[in-house]
């Protein structure tokens, strides 16, 4: 094959002493495009090749202000210009406030930037092999000896000039490294397009699948359809279609049954007798209704001077002479129908409840307003 | 026993060094003395600035030497001794906190019976804050540190003449119980006499921001007397590029961590916005002090940061050299900004006193150096790890 290009010529060696007394020979001579391979790190190596310092610095520097742009920017885009919001009192860019989230974006692109740096720019990806891999020079680099890789990319290169030269050196052994063929990247191979087509299918279609179809499908519907009536829904067993039915006519559901002398509270007062016991549990149940609903107007001590006095119909108190003459059922009645402004609370409070507030509001009166007979052995 | 390869042979510093001491020392001290007769209020602000700096700078430098041994470091050995000249200091500085004890109502709130009386906050710290209990805790802080002093230096020079691997032993163990000790002291000389200042203010991070100050400080007093004594070449060959690039590394690392320290305790206290807490950065942005203020950012981080951040600008002995001057005066900016902002609320002041006190106190390292020097090895050259330093690489 009369058409293969040279890469390099390689020359081995025993000893790190030898290696960096090489690389010093190849620097004095005018090499610039070398390379030293060897199976461990030897300390003095970059003073004899003159390495220059890394140029990833560079990378690091520019993806990390990028990063603080970024991250500075976006923020005061959308803080300060786009959606102005006032936190805590604090100006409209923050930039204490800031500088952490900066920091850190900064950190972040700086440092997958070097990375992204690192593999694109100088491991030249997607290119993945190299003239050297698989050569006899390589093998024995990465196991017991040190060797000098000329490259004939540099102007001086001539090959039979380093053959000489190494030799020169007194290298263990020489090798003129050939280019095989130049590489497809892999990732250009038809394999490999068809694989990333095929995931890119595969990967699609099934979120889609997930998203649109999967997660409407039902394992089982014993409880989703079940043999009764939705509400508002059209009924095929009642001939008007109605799934809601009217009331049978002179029936009471459980539950509901109708408030008697709706409209006449002197009745209801005469004829409704409270039903429960006056103990402390049915007083207790009813201090704490009667604190939830009625305290709001009427005050805490049922004094009508709640805290919405001024702002409301002035609340009566419950502690005037006509309420304390009135009978349990007349003030079930006003409870249960309203009156004035009161509204109907028959919603809010059952009507043991309501008993029990009554229960509670003949405590307060006789607490405010105490008769003679209730001091009895109190002496 | 394995004997160092090394060869010490001792060099004299240039006379120049101790005369230029000398002058700085003597101008220095004739301006404290002038200061405290014609302004003693003011003399006593700056001699608590020199105290503060020069404690700081001895206690950070011990724990450098601690820090050594503890971690069994090989690249710093042979500059060791610097750290160690510079640790007289915590026996030195408390004779800048004496005209202070005798001044103390000049300079601290707390100590006004009155005041304390009609101030119920005052009253609640003054179990801690009474000068009994100062006096007490400076002098426990002087004894204990000076106590580690003692025994970690007298260690290391002993070894000079006896090469025995004991003394290392010994100071890897006294450096572990130092660390404690080490740190609740700098913690209490920085409440007691930075935070105090403002007694009704405080800062749970601030022990720690005087400690990351006071640590740079001592990494650039180590690195510009190690690069000046190179360039005297005084310092033996083997010390290189590779030994200096860890000083500049270093020095760039704790630029950061004062950096750090110094804006969590700004982003925290700006942030929950308590009055109790914000009036203190209040204080300190009023009149000009806001643009002093403001420059320490650029001085203490962002100058520093720049001069540091590349990887050779570490190892330049030129750039360390002009870096480690310039971080000498940034934590002196650092300081002044913690206590002049008390004495003069209304704007920077700075004038013949303070500057006579800086001169002080760069005569006073200059002498004691030379001092130090003349009876001591610059090369701990029996320490077993001497020869690991010399073959140390990057």
């Amino acid at each position: 094959m009369e058409s293969k290009k040279i890469y390099s010529v390689v020359g081995l060696f025993d000893t790190a002493d030898e290696i960096i007394h090489a690389s010093e020979k190849v620097v004095e001579h005018g090499y610039k495009k070398f390379d030293i391979h060897t199976p461990f790190p030897v300390h003095g190596l970059n003073q004899a090749m003159k390495l220059k310092p890394s140029p990833m610095g560079y990378f690091a520097l520019v993806f990390g202000l990028t990063g603080t742009a970024i991250a500075l920017l976006t923020m005061a885009f959308m803080m300060t210009f786009d959606y102005p919001l006032n936190i805590g009192g604090k100006p409209l860019f923050p930039l204490p406030a800031f500088i952490s989230v900066t920091f850190e974006v900064t950190v972040l692109l700086a440092s997958i930037g070097t990375v992204l740096a690192l593999l694109f720019v100088f491991f030249k990806m997607p290119h993945n092999s190299h003239p050297l891999h698989d050569s006899n020079y390589m093998k024995k680099c990465t196991t017991e000896m040190f060797g000098v890789c000329l490259e004939a990319e540099d102007e001086k290169f001539n090959e039979a000039d380093a053959r000489s030269f190494l030799e020169n050196l007194a290298a263990k052994e020489i090798e003129t490294i050939y280019i095989e063929k130049e590489e497809v990247p892999a990732i250009f191979s038809k394999p490999f397009i068809g694989f990333l087509v095929f995931t890119i299918v595969l990967v699609s279609g099934a979120t889609y699948f997930v998203t649109n179809k999967l997660m409407f499908m039902q394992p089982f519907n014993w409880m989703m359809d079940q043999h009764r009536v939705d509400v508002q829904s059209i009924s095929t067993f009642f001939p008007d279609s109605f799934s809601m039915r009217e009331k049978v006519e002179g029936t009471v559901p459980r539950g509901f049954m109708p408030e008697d002398y709706k409209e006449s509270p002197d009745s209801a007062g005469m004829y409704l007798q409270n039903p429960l016991e006056y103990n402390e549990k049915n007083i207790a149940l009813g201090k704490r209704k009667f604190l939830t609903y009625c305290s709001p107007c009427h005050g805490n001590l049922a004094k009508g001077d709640s805290r919405l006095l001024d702002n409301f119909p002035k609340p009566p108190t419950l502690h005037s002479k006509k309420l304390r003459e009135w009978s349990d059922g007349r003030i079930y009645h006003v409870i249960t129908f309203g009156q004035g402004v009161m509204p109907t609370y028959a919603k809010q409070v059952t009507r043991e409840e309501r008993w029990a507030i009554i229960q509670y509001i003949r405590t307060l009166q006789k607490a405010l307003n105490p008769a003679e007979e209730d001091f009895n052995g109190a002496k | 026993m394995e004997q160092n390869k090394f060869n010490y042979v001792k060099v004299e510093l240039p006379s120049k060094f101790g005369k230029m001491g000398l002058a700085l020392l003597l101008i220095g001290v004739v301006a404290a003395i002038l200061a405290f007769v014609l302004e003693p209020a003011r003399a006593s602000f700056s001699s608590l600035l020199l105290f503060v700096y020069l404690m700081g700078l001895g206690m950070c430098s011990l724990f450098l030497v601690a820090l050594e041994y503890l971690t069994d470091a090989v690249w710093s050995v042979a500059f060791r001794r610097i750290s160690e000249f510079m640790t007289p200091l915590i026996l030195i500085a408390p004779i800048f906190a004496i005209p202070v004890l005798f001044n103390m109502h000049d300079v601290f709130h707390w100590t006004h019976e009155e005041a304390v009386q009609s101030d119920k906050i005052l009253q609640w710290k003054s179990p801690y804050l009474n000068f009994t209990f100062f006096l007490i805790r400076f002098l426990a802080v002087i004894g204990i540190m000076a106590l580690f002093f003692y025994l970690i230096i007298r260690h290391s020079g002993k070894q000079d003449a006896n090469p025995d691997q004991k003394y290392t032993r010994v100071n890897i163990k006294l450096a572990a119980i130092l660390m404690p000790f080490f740190g609740i002291s700098i913690t209490l000389i920085s409440i007691d006499w930075l935070m105090s200042l403002e007694p009704h203010w405080f800062s749970t991070i601030f022990g720690i921001y005087y400690f990351a100050g006071s640590l740079l400080s001592a990494f650039a007093v180590l690195t510009l007397f190690s690069v000046k004594l190179k360039e005297w070449k005084i310092l033996p060959d083997f010390l290189g590029r590779d030994h200096f690039y860890n000083l500049g590394a270093l020095m760039f690392a704790f630029v950061n961590f004062w950096a750090y320290i110094a804006f969590s305790q700004l982003l925290l206290i700006w942030y929950a916005n308590v009055p109790e807490e914000t009036y203190w950065f209040i204080a300190k942005f009023n009149g000009s002090w806001q643009y002093f203020s403001i420059g320490l950012i650029l001085v203490q981080f962002i100058i520093p940061y720049a001069a540091l951040v590349s990887q050779p600008s570490k190892s330049d002995f030129k750039r360390l050299k002009i870096m480690s001057v310039w971080i000498i005066f940034a934590h002196l900016y650092d300081l002044y900004w913690l206590v002049m902002t008390t004495f003069v609320t209304s704007g920077v002041v700075f004038g013949w006193i303070e500057i006579g006190f800086i001169v002080l106190g760069i005569g006073v390292v200059m002498m004691m150096f030379k001092f130090v020097y003349s009876k001591r090895n610059l090369i701990p050259v029996g320490d077993p790890k001497l020869n690991r330093c010399i073959d140390f690489h990057i």
